[in-house]
């Protein structure tokens, strides 16, 4: 964590762009993630001008070089080189959203400048995954890092309130708690936890526990793959209290049988 | 963050009521708000009231154009009714700014479709919160033998751009997209003529 104060008053970052948002006339506002620094806001001074020469270095999904100057309130972009703008997410409606829905996980799950380079990598080569074009258990993978690197890495080999064994038979995925419950502990609990099926417990211990490499070769069937995403969505929506708005195009895309990797 | 940049200010109601609702518009920051209201309170009252009722007759009076969903004061709209214009062609662009723009540079003669918007996933904007339907709507069996996407080289517009081919191009219509003269990121209401004339004339088969 670097104090805004100790910033030089130019000073180079790494980074890249979760989102953006118009701003004022012409300029754009960044949400940005840097490997030093983790997540900060700058401002990209008349981006949405063709003249711009920022453009297309600020874009999001960029990963991008900056140069920052301090700013009053927000640091200002002057200037940028993208190191890698993925083009084949611009390509490829599918990769686009599943890349946009990584990198709002990344923003959701991340306060302002608290630095995490392992989460910044997990990101980027993320980014790199899907522009080749990922499977569905791809993302799942990527839940589960990023769950772990912020500190909710869901506990799926013992009850998550007794800590006692999990024997095969009915499973149940209680979000407050964390993970599976046994039997005893799942009773009577309120919210009542989600049942988990042997399959979906099973695949998302693969997942949880394989080498990322590994995990991600992992097949679903329909059934199993839309349980996992069931538990992983409502997991992450009880953490931040809110559905992730890039899921709704996912859904979208689904439904439309505009999604290749399903 | 409002209130506490007004304190020089006497707190007369209206006027801060003023400062509030002009800081509300997009670009205005407090600053500038301040400064349109003392501009207003220094107004004669004929103008005062004529700039209020033009907002007035913005919101009653305009509406948009059943075909093309442009803004106009009258439905359809002048661009939908003039036989002139190729019907065979519709534009797609975002907002009736780019109809606009479009219009200046004088490189095209056919129909628009305004999306008020484009698909940003992680602004929570999809496909149905845009003039999508409507757009296909209109395409069945309609004559149209051209459709050309002029909407943003921004990351959106690209998403939405994909996202039309996807449900045009089963419908064998020609289908097409501005040159990419314009550098991504950018905005086409900010382009200049040339730029633009450029872009439309290269526009490319999808
Ligand atoms: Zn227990
Ligand atoms: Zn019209």
């Amino acid at each position: 964590m670097t104090p805004p104060s100790t910033k030089p008053r130019l000073f180079k970052v790494e980074a890249v762009v979760l989102k953006q948002y118009p701003l004022g006339e012409a300029d754009r506002l960044l949400v940005l993630y840097t490997p030093e620094l983790g997540k900060l806001r700058a401002v990209a001074k008349g981006a949405r001008r063709p003249s711009s020469k920022l453009g297309g270095h600020v874009e999001p999904l960029v990963h991008t070089r900056l140069l920052l100057a301090r700013g009053g309130s927000l640091d200002v972009v002057s200037q940028a080189e993208a190191v890698h703008a993925f083009p084949g997410l611009r390509e490829d409606l599918g990769r686009l959203a599943q890349a946009l829905y990584c990198a709002e996980l990344v923003d959701a799950f991340t306060p302002d400048e608290q630095a995490s380079p392992p989460l910044f990598g997990l990101l980027v080569e993320a980014l790199a995954t899907m522009e080749e074009g990922a499977e569905a258990v791809f993302l799942h993978c990527f839940e589960l890092r990023l769950l772990a690197l912020a500190g909710y890495q869901p506990q799926l080999r013992h009850c998550a309130e007794c800590e006692g064994p999990i024997e095969p038979g009915q499973h149940w995925l209680s979000y407050r708690a964390g993970g599976v419950l046994c039997p005893r502990c799942a009773q009577g609990v309120s919210p009542p936890p989600a049942p988990v099926s042997l399959n979906a417990l099973k695949s998302l211990r693969y997942l949880q526990e394989q080498p990322y490499g590994r995990a991600q070769r992992l097949r679903l069937g329909p059934e199993v793959g839309a349980e996992v995403r069931g538990l992983l969505r409502g997991y992450i929506r009880y953490l931040l209290e809110k559905d992730l708005k890039s899921t709704e195009f996912l859904d979208h895309l689904r439904r439309e049988g505009m999604a290749p990797w399903e | 963050m409002t209130s506490r940049n007004f304190d020089s200010l006497p707190t007369v109601e209206p006027v801060a009521r003023l400062i509030e609702e002009l800081n509300k518009l997009p670009g205005i920051g407090p600053k500038t708000a301040q400064r349109l209201t003392y501009h207003v309170i220094r107004l004669p009252a004929e103008e005062a009231r004529a700039l209020a009722q033009a907002v007035l007759d913005v919101k009653e009076r305009v509406v948009f154009c059943s075909r093309c969903y442009n803004i106009t004061d009258k439905d359809p709209c002048a661009v939908c009714t003039d036989l002139r214009r190729d019907q065979t062609r519709i534009c797609v662009v975002e907002e009736p700014l780019d109809v606009l723009a479009l219009e200046r540079v004088q490189v095209y003669r056919g129909m628009y479709h305004v999306l008020h918007g484009v698909i940003s996933p992680m602004h929570g904007v999809g496909p149905d919160d845009l003039r999508i339907r409507e757009l296909l709507v209109r395409l069945q069996g309609s004559g149209v033998q051209e459709v050309v996407l002029a909407l943003n080289p921004s990351l959106e517009g690209e998403a939405t751009s994909m996202y039309l081919q996807k449900l045009i191009a089963p419908l064998g219509i020609r289908l097409t997209r501005l040159a990419r003269g314009l550098p991504a990121g950018s905005e086409l209401e900010y382009a200049d003529e040339v730029t633009l004339t450029r872009a439309f004339e290269g526009r490319q088969e999808l």
